[in-house]
C-alpha cells in the first residue's frame, strides 16, 4: 500500500519542529509512527508533510522527580517496559508499556504519539488517566482528566507538541486487559491505581475515549478489594459495539478486568 | 524525492527515492534485496521484520527517509562468509518452516529476542512471536528452533562446543 505523497523534514529541534508546523497547515508530526503510517497506507490520513521528531533527544528520558517518574513525550515504548526506574516505582506502568503491540511496534512507538492520538484502543491513556499524570507541552500542563476530549482527540490545540508525562508514583497499581483475540487490541482494558488523590479506575477499549468509573473509585476506597467491585454495573449504552463483541460484552468485560486489576494492584 | 544514505548489511548504500517510499519497498524494489517479505502490508504478520541500528523492527510500518543514517541489516545480511547464522541453522535442523514465506521475519525477529533476553524458555519465546504470523504450520517447530537457537549461540559465547 502507497501513502499519498507528502514532503519529509526531520526536526533538528523542537523549535524548529514548530516552525515546520506553524509553516504548514496540513504537516502531521511523525513520532513512532506506528498509527500514523498504518492510517497513511489505508489512505485515511493525508498529510502534506511529516515532520519526524522521533530523534529529538530532548524528547527522549526517564527521570525519577521526587514522587514522580517523568518521561519525555519521544520515549519508546520499549525503554518504559525495561527501564529500572519505573519498573521500581510504578511496575504497573511497564507492564503496561511492555503489552502494546508486539516488541517491533514497541522499539517504534513513542509515550507522546499515543496520547496525541488517543485511540479508543490504546493502553497509555488509561494509564495517564488511571495515575492522574500530567501531560506537558512546549506551553502549558494539562492535567489527565482534562485532555482527552473524545475519540481521537484531546485538549491539545493547533501546533501544541506533547513534550513529557509526569507520572505521580504509585506502587498499588495495576492494569488488565483482554486483547481482541486477531488485532491483540485491547476490547476492555482497566488501570486500577491507588494515588495521593484517591482510587482511580480508568478504561479504555471499551469506549469511543478513556473513561473513569467513578462508582468503582467509590467502593474501592472504602474497601480495596476485587469483592467491593463485585455489583458494580457498568452501563453498556456508551459502549462502542462492533463485530467482535457488543457493548453489553464490553461492559461486562470492565467489570472483569477491573476486578482483576484490583487483584494484581494487591 | 530525497537521496537517502544508510548501511544496508554493512554496506553504504546511497540512492533517491521518493518520501513516501516505505522501508520495505525500499529494501526489495531499489535494492533488490526480496528476503523480507511483503505479507499483510497492515504492521501485524510480521514478515517484513528487518533490524535497524540493532532492534528489529516492521519494514512495511516506516518510510526508507526515517533509515536515513541507521544500520540496517536484513535477511541477507545475517550469514557470514558463506556460513549460515546460528538462528538459520536451527530453523534447518528443526524444521522450523513449511511454505517458507514468514521465516526471514521470524528469524530476524528471534535474533533480536536471543540478543535482548538472557533465558528463552518457551512461554517467552511464543510471546515475543506476538507480532510474526505463520499461517502453515503453527508455531512448534518455530519455537522449537528458536530454543535451540539460543542454546547454541550460548554455548558459542561460552566457547563451548555446541
Amino acid at each position: 500500500m502507497i501513502p499519498y505523497p507528502f514532503t519529509y523534514h526531520r526536526a533538528g529541534s523542537l523549535a524548529e519542529a514548530e516552525t515546520i508546523l506553524k509553516a504548514s497547515p496540513e504537516a502531521k508530526l511523525l513520532a513512532g509512527g506506528q498509527t500514523l503510517i498504518a492510517a497513511m497506507k489505508m489512505r485515511l490520513a493525508q498529510p502534506s508533510d511529516l515532520i519526524d521528531i522521533s530523534g529529538l533527544k530532548e524528547l527522549s528520558f526517564i527521570r525519577a522527580a521526587g514522587d514522580a517518574i517523568v518521561i519525555g513525550a519521544g520515549t519508546r515504548h520499549f525503554e518504559v517496559a525495561i527501564s529500572a526506574e519505573v519498573n521500581r516505582l510504578i511496575p504497573a506502568l511497564a507492564h503496561l508499556a511492555e503489552s502494546i503491540g508486539d516488541p517491533a511496534v514497541r522499539h517504534m512507538g513513542m509515550l507522546g504519539g499515543s496520547l496525541a492520538n488517543n485511540d479508543p484502543a490504546a493502553d497509555y491513556p488509561a494509564a495517564v488517566l488511571g495515575l492522574d499524570a500530567t501531560i506537558r507541552t512546549q506551553r502549558r500542563s494539562i492535567a489527565a482528566d482534562d485532555f482527552f476530549t473524545g475519540m481521537f482527540s484531546t485538549a491539545l490545540d493547533e501546533g501544541e507538541i506533547v513534550t513529557e508525562v509526569s507520572f505521580p508514583v504509585s506502587a498499588r497499581a495495576a492494569y488488565a486487559k483482554f486483547p481482541n483475540p486477531a488485532s491483540r487490541y485491547a476490547m476492555a482494558g482497566v488501570f486500577v491505581a491507588k494515588t495521593k488523590s484517591g482510587v482511580r479506575v480508568a478504561v479504555t477499549g471499551a469506549g469511543p475515549c478513556v473513561f473513569r468509573v467513578p462508582e468503582m473509585e467509590a467502593a474501592l476506597a472504602a474497601d480495596f478489594t476485587p469483592h467491593a467491585i463485585a455489583g458494580i454495573e457498568i452501563n453498556a449504552a456508551d459502549l462502542n459495539s462492533d463485530i467482535h463483541g457488543s457493548a453489553e460484552y464490553r461492559a461486562n468485560l470492565v467489570g472483569v478486568m477491573a476486578r482483576r486489576a484490583v487483584a494484581a494492584a494487591q | 524525492m530525497a537521496a537517502v544514505s544508510l548501511t544496508v548489511n554493512a554496506k553504504p548504500v546511497s540512492l533517491e527515492t521518493e518520501d513516501r517510499t516505505l522501508l520495505v519497498y525500499f529494501l526489495r524494489e531499489q535494492l533488490g534485496l526480496t528476503g523480507t517479505h511483503i505479507g499483510c502490508d497492515t504492521g501485524q504478520c510480521g514478515a517484513c521484520v528487518v533490524h535497524v541500528d540493532g532492534r528489529a523492527v516492521k519494514s512495511c510500518t516506516m518510510f526508507a527517509v526515517q533509515a536515513a543514517g541507521s544500520d540496517v541489516v536484513t535477511i541477507e545480511g545475517l550469514a557470514r562468509d558463506g556460513k549460515l547464522h546460528p538462528v538459520q541453522e536451527a530453523f534447518r535442523e528443526n524444521h522450523g518452516l513449511q511454505c517458507g514465506f514468514c521465516t526471514p521475519g521470524m528469524i530476524m525477529t528471534a535474533v533480536d529476542m536471543i540478543r535482548r533476553i538472557p533465558v528463552l524458555d518457551r512461554a517467552t519465546i511464543r510471546a515475543e512471536l506476538e507480532g510474526n504470523i505463520c499461517r502453515c504450520t503453527g508455531y512448534h517447530n518455530i519455537v522449537s528452533s528458536i530454543e535451540d537457537a539460543a542454546r547454541r549461540m550460548d554455548a558459542e559465547s561460552k566457547g563451548v562446543a555446541a
